[in-house]
């Protein structure tokens, strides 16, 4: 039998964009570019072992601190590590850490900020509450702060990094819902006898993503330049693996007669930053359906 | 205004009080007895033995907490183990070198970002604007840590004219005082300075569209007039309260920056204490931090109702 269900549109009815959202971000000039170095710097990721010239941790102690020639494009550090070698692999843990510290914020973040939006009263309350006392600490002290009693290792500091993302996630997702449930539409779900679950998860979240795709972008950036941040302070990854970050600590020392230990590095977390926020300031862009 | 202000200050309790049960709650990460974790290598058992004592280790989390929670509501922050000093002794001891590096890169953000904002408003769609925007963008995207070692690289190791490292205190030699801080305010001034550009890009660009501003042009006044007396008041309002929100940015920001440039201060007290596994004083330093971060948004937020005639704190 018919019900007034089946006429009912499942979700909201939203006017289709001219074009695709892709192709909108990949017009913007800048957003173009960042997506192309972001490319680079996931290939150059995943095949470092075809594309590194050297091993990343094998030492030569002929070639200490040798400048950039033909043989080291980037130079060789304190020990006779190859840079180029060790910047190809670092982008792993840059990016790795970027990733996984963001997906941790967004899977404690979304269902709570759902829950606290949704379910509203003294549930909400007291999440905002936590959120704000979260929001309190420096993101970065806190994650230092986190990292330290964790104990330093790779795998802590995306934990800390994506713990301490997470509230901007919760009061985003949270901001949102209570605009969404306002709309006509979640009313209409609910008159037809849908379980509050279900209009959470089918009609509110999908309305919900536009914006946490920009703001993830965004947090990407953060986090790559955080786990930077702990790995130069030692809390991130353990030598000798390579990361950018513990590959400026060190730089930092031999800076008077071996500046090429910490230019490339540092180039390295600068682009990969800067690409993440020009294709998130571009995204923002192309969701936003009043900027078409 | 004091009902406004008893109601602000009566929201901030709460956040206090979940904020402290984070800190505290930290200790529950650490792996195993935290007594042994926090004797440090040696493992003394009398050491051992008293902290579980000192503590009160044996009691639950709730009891623990209020031993904790009193301490800190008088002034007690716990001792640091490697010092053998009372935390609050050691925060506030390193607290002026942080606050004078912190106040000198908020001039810097200030100078760099409250002009280049107007600019590109004023010059939208320019070469000018463009450029700002890019620099902007450049700011925010830098590692602070690595523009640091290149300002070392450059000033310190290439031209000779600054100081690589190190702290002189102003009493001593103001001079050198001020050499040994230009690059740490600059590389923390920095990355504020390309956020308060970019809010005061776009609240000029909204005042500026404003009918009263259109009125004052129309009225024959100058542009200059128009838009440094006209525009720039009201535009600043939003600019007190976004550009609070970046004090957070400043503590993380000097954490680095005096790891950087080796400055004894607040930074560096969270970053020794991390190694020294010290963690009272990491508690202390966080706790210390976020209730600072707290108080100073609230002044925020009170400084935007002075200044901002139009909201009648009836309407909070």
């Amino acid at each position: 039998m018919a019900t007034i269900a089946d006429t009912l549109p499942q979700v909201a009815p939203t006017a289709k964009p001219r074009t695709h959202p892709l192709r909108r971000l990949l017009r913007r000039r800048f957003a173009a570019f960042g997506l192309a170095v972001i490319v680079l710097f996931v290939a150059l990721a995943l095949f470092a072992p075809l594309v590194a010239p050297y091993d990343p941790l094998a030492t030569s102690w002929g070639a200490i601190r040798k400048p950039p020639d033909a043989e080291h494009w980037f130079g060789t550090d304190e020990i006779g590590r190859d840079v180029a070698s060790r910047v190809i692999f670092g982008a792993r843990a840059s990016l790795l850490a970027g990733v996984v510290s963001v997906l941790i914020s967004l899977s404690i973040g979304i269902p709570i900020g759902l829950l606290a939006g949704y379910a509203g009263g003294k549930v909400d309350m007291l999440i905002s509450r936590l959120t704000d006392a979260v929001l309190a600490c420096p993101f970065l002290i806190l994650a230092i702060a986190l990292a330290a009693f964790l104990g330093p290792s790779l795998t802590n500091a995306m934990i800390a990094i994506g713990i301490s993302a997470t509230p901007v996630f919760v009061r985003l997702t949270r901001g949102q819902t209570l605009a969404i449930k306002a709309e006509d539409f979640i009313l209409a779900a609910r008159a037809i006898g849908n379980p509050s679950w279900r209009i959470a998860l089918r009609h509110v979240l999908p309305n919900v993503v536009p914006a946490l795709i920009v703001q993830a972008t965004l947090a990407i950036a953060a986090a790559v330049i955080a786990e930077a941040s702990l790995s130069f302070l030692g809390l991130g990854q353990q030598p000798p693996a390579p990361s950018w970050g513990s590959m400026l600590n060190t730089a930092k020392n031999y800076i008077d007669n071996a500046p090429w230990m910490a230019i490339w590095p540092g180039l390295s977390i600068f682009l990969l930053v800067l690409s993440f926020n020009l294709v998130g300031d571009g995204l923002r862009d192309a969701l936003d359906p009043r900027s078409v | 205004m004091f009902t406004f202000l008893v109601r602000r200050i009566a929201t901030i309790i709460p956040t206090l009080v979940f904020v402290s049960l984070l800190i505290f709650a930290l200790q529950q990460l650490l792996p195993g007895d935290p007594a042994v974790v926090l004797a440090g290598e040696d493992r003394d058992p009398n050491v051992v033995a008293y902290l579980h004592e000192k503590l009160h280790l044996d009691e639950p989390f709730p009891v623990r907490y209020y031993y904790w929670i009193s301490g800190v509501l008088h002034g007690d922050l716990g001792e640091s183990l490697r010092l053998q000093r009372p935390v609050l002794a050691l925060i506030l001891e390193k607290l002026p070198v942080t606050l004078e590096l912190a106040s000198f890169a908020i001039v810097i953000a200030l100078v760099i970002g409250i002009p280049a904002g107007i600019i590109s408003a004023v010059k939208r769609n320019t070469a000018w604007d463009y450029g700002a925007n890019v620099i902007a963008l450049w700011g925010l995207s830098t590692p602070n840590f690595w523009l640091g070692i290149m300002l070392i690289l450059l000033f310190s190791v290439t031209l000779g004219w600054l100081p690589a490292s190190g702290f002189v205190s102003p009493f001593e030699n103001w001079r050198a005082n001020v050499a040994s801080l230009i690059m740490p305010a600059f590389v923390l001034g920095n990355a504020i300075a390309a956020v308060l550009m970019r809010h005061t890009r776009s609240a000029m660009l909204q005042v500026l569209s404003s009918d009263y501003v259109r009125t004052a042009r129309a009225k024959g006044l100058p542009e200059t007039g128009v838009v440094l007396k006209h525009a720039l008041r009201n535009a600043l309002i939003p600019v007190i309260t976004l550009g609070a929100l970046e004090l957070g940015t400043l503590l993380s920001g000097a954490v680095l920056t005096e790891q950087v440039f080796t400055i004894p201060g607040f930074g560096k007290l969270i970053v020794d204490a991390v190694f020294n596994r010290d963690y009272a004083v990491v508690q202390g330093v966080v706790l210390f931090t976020a209730t600072a971060y707290i108080a100073l948004n609230l002044i925020a937020d009170v400084a935007y109702v002075l200044v901002n005639p139009r909201i009648r704190v009836g309407d909070l």
